[in-house]
């Protein structure tokens, strides 16, 4: 006998309050967490910012002796070396997790994917030393003397190939960060429903155009998803960038020359720094690390919700 | 059965973990060291009983760590744990008081003297910097060691004002070396260290230049050059790099056979660095240790003074906290400088010259505790 007079309501169970409590509960923690790791980080380079103030982020000179410090240098190497990366990693990575999810025989699947998510338990370490015995010597030599002597009127090629620098950075970088990008992708575009394809498949499409047209579309946010982990990965990487990129706070548009990143900047200079002003600058280069992803998460999500709005328009 | 058979090997884990820190005694290649330096009331307190906790350089910590494990055969009584965060860590520490000595490479500027009122240097040992360099001559072999450089030519080097290897004045002075036409590859630290503040110091000593542009200190900024993370990073660069030249450790440069120069001294000798010649700037600019034992080592005087050589310091507080650890840990510099000599030669350290030794003891005899109790007897 239902009453018209009061709501129904369920009985509420006691388990699902306290569960449904304790999940807010961790969830509020992650926040906290990352609201006091901004305030400490604000806190620590209080004494920068009232010194430099936003003059900062424009100066190129890092001079600890004579206390003349500015980050420009630092945040374009960040910024430079994680979007060539991505830029490598981003279309290797998702024509390899196209042709694992589609095109693959089984027997190969299997073994190349576990093959390609080996790559991310690599320690960054043994990447660095990879990358400054093996892959720097290949770039000076053969690789670097080749690309200066066809490209060398292009400004990115036209200074001498030493190795190191940014060239063999964004290459580290790239190799580091596919195997998120492929096995994001492969998982997300195996997600994609059979419906889909078979509706392709039957208005007469071909192999190639049902997976441009319909899956990868359909996987596009897992997909971006997965781009966006790469490119946080490559703007935080430290150990293996500062073994081969030439450390150097000097901003240059050719690619063989060193340069340095935010997150190199400071894991060299934190232990010796040696008086107050010197450590809350670095603290304000880890601010300003932190802005710098957030900002290029921002850029990157609008430039695809762009992207996708169009679509959808023509799709519609 | 297996669950067992796990339980059993875990509880033997366990109890080896326990075992561990192995009394020394128990070790039969190790001969203890007759201890005549054992002051002779030493309460026999319980093996590892006290604790002393220490932190700063790297340069000095393979010679720390070995000092420590030698001096528990002397005095068993005693432990050190020692981090090497850096100088600037270790001098951090001190000044907060976490620690109960600190150690430098760099000397105290005079905002880190007033920070922490009442700490001591006391230098240890001495090391030397190096110029290393990988270069073949104009036939194609290798160069080796004992290329002979002058200050200037140094620091135009590191200025970038000398690019070519067949740069006039380097030929000047080399004259039996056919250098080859090839660019400079100047190899730096990219980290912060007491190696960099002991060659930018130098530098700074003997060009005016560089004293104005770039100065020293553990970090600066470099003129040219690429950046390598720790002495390996720079002899990695040094080594990959044909023409490659940069600033190491003699330690680093003679244990993994990297050629390295000959360098002018004061006097206008060139000087082969190493252990020899770096005690002997120590020497030479005994007479002339400041009242606080902050000596900077660079361009000593003297015949055989190597030029690029400087002190690492271990950072104590005039007046300690507490009697016995303040004991024991004076206890450990004197054995330190008068018994360890031997392991410091053995490790690629130069011990310090006789007369500074004889300061730095005499300073040690001086540390009060508890605001004004002598803390060593003698």
């Amino acid at each position: 006998m239902t009453n018209h007079q009061r709501p129904i309501r369920l009985p509420r169970n006691q388990g699902d309050v306290l569960f449904r409590g304790w999940v807010w509960l961790m969830a509020a923690t992650i926040l906290a967490l990352i609201a006091l790791l901004v305030y400490e980080l604000y806190a620590g380079s209080r004494l920068g910012q009232a010194r430099y103030g936003l003059r900062f982020l424009l100066d190129q000179t890092w001079d600890p002796v004579f206390e003349e410090f500015g980050a420009l240098p630092a945040i374009y190497g960040t910024v430079i070396s994680s979007l060539l990366a991505l830029a490598v990693a981003g279309p290797l990575g998702l024509l390899s997790a196209i042709f694992l999810a589609e095109l693959a025989p089984r027997w190969l699947e299997a073994p190349l994917s576990f093959l390609i998510e080996l790559l991310a338990s690599i320690p960054s370490v043994v990447y660095g030393l990879w990358g400054l015995f093996v892959l720097a010597p290949i770039l000076r030599q053969p690789v670097g003397s080749s690309l200066r002597n066809i490209l060398g009127f292009l400004s990115p090629f036209s200074c001498t190939p030493l190795g190191i620098g940014m060239l063999a950075a964004v290459i580290i970088l790239a190799i580091m960060i596919l195997p998120y990008i492929t096995a994001i992708a492969r998982d997300v575009l195996r997600a994609v429903p059979h419906d889909q394809r078979e509706a392709m498949l039957a208005l007469g499409a071909t192999r190639w155009e049902t997976i441009w047209r319909v899956v990868v579309p359909y996987a596009r946010s897992g997909i971006i998803g997965g781009l966006m982990l790469g490119l946080g990965r490559a703007v935080g990487e430290t150990m293996a960038v500062t073994m081969v990129i030439g450390n150097r706070p000097e901003i240059s548009a050719c690619l063989f020359n060193p340069a340095y990143t935010l997150a190199s900047l400071i894991a060299n200079e934190f232990t010796e720094a040696t008086y107050d002003l010197y450590v809350s600058v670095l603290i304000e280069l880890g601010l300003v690390l932190f802005g710098v992803t957030l900002l290029l998460n921002a850029l990157a999500r609008l430039l695809v919700s762009r992207v996708g709005s169009g679509l959808k328009g023509r799709q519609a | 059965m297996r669950h067992f058979l796990f339980g059993l090997v875990l509880a033997a884990l366990l109890l080896a973990a326990c075992a561990g820190p192995a009394q020394p005694a128990a070790q039969p290649t190790q001969p203890p060291a007759a201890a005549p330096t054992e002051p002779q009331q030493a309460p026999t307190a319980a093996p590892g009983s006290i604790q002393l906790t220490g932190a700063g350089a790297t340069f000095p910590f393979p010679l720390y760590s070995r000092w420590f494990y030698e001096y528990a055969f002397v005095d068993s009584s005693v432990r050190f744990n020692y981090q090497s965060i850096g100088s600037g860590g270790g001098i951090r520490q001190i000044t907060a008081k976490t620690v109960d000595f600190g150690a430098s490479d760099a000397i105290l500027n005079e905002e880190q003297r007033a920070a922490a009122p009442g700490l001591q240097m006391f230098p240890t040992v001495a090391g030397a910097v190096v110029i290393a360099y990988n270069v073949n001559d104009a036939d194609g072999n290798p160069i080796p060691s004992g290329l002979k450089l002058t200050p200037d030519v140094i620091a135009d080097i590191f200025l970038g004002k000398i690019t070519k290897w067949n740069d006039p004045r380097l030929m000047e002075l080399n004259p039996d070396v056919k250098l080859p036409e090839q660019e400079t590859v100047v190899a730096h630290r990219s980290d912060g260290s007491g190696t960099t503040f002991l060659f930018t110091s130098y530098l700074s000593q003997v060009d005016q230049e560089w004293k104005t542009n770039v100065g020293a200190g553990t970090s600066v900024e470099w003129p040219v050059g690429l950046g390598g993370k720790g002495n390996e990073g720079v002899a990695g660069v040094v080594r990959q790099q044909p023409g490659g030249l940069g600033y190491i450790e003699l330690a680093y440069a003679v244990q993994n056979n990297i050629p390295y120069a000959f360098v002018q001294n004061r006097v206008g000798k060139f000087i082969e660095p190493g252990l020899e010649s770096t005690t002997a700037a120590s020497n030479a600019f005994g007479a002339e240790m400041p009242e606080d034992m902050g000596q900077l080592l660079v361009n000593a005087p003297g015949d055989d003074s190597y030029p690029i050589a400087g002190y690492t310091f271990l950072l104590i507080y005039q007046d300690m906290p507490d009697c016995t650890k303040a004991r024991k840990l004076a206890e450990f510099v004197r054995w330190a400088l008068t018994e360890g000599d031997k392991y410091a030669t053995e490790l690629l350290y130069a011990p310090l010259g006789v007369s500074v030794e004889h300061k730095v003891i005499e300073r040690l005899h001086g540390l009060t505790c508890e605001g004004g109790k002598a803390v060593l007897g003698q």
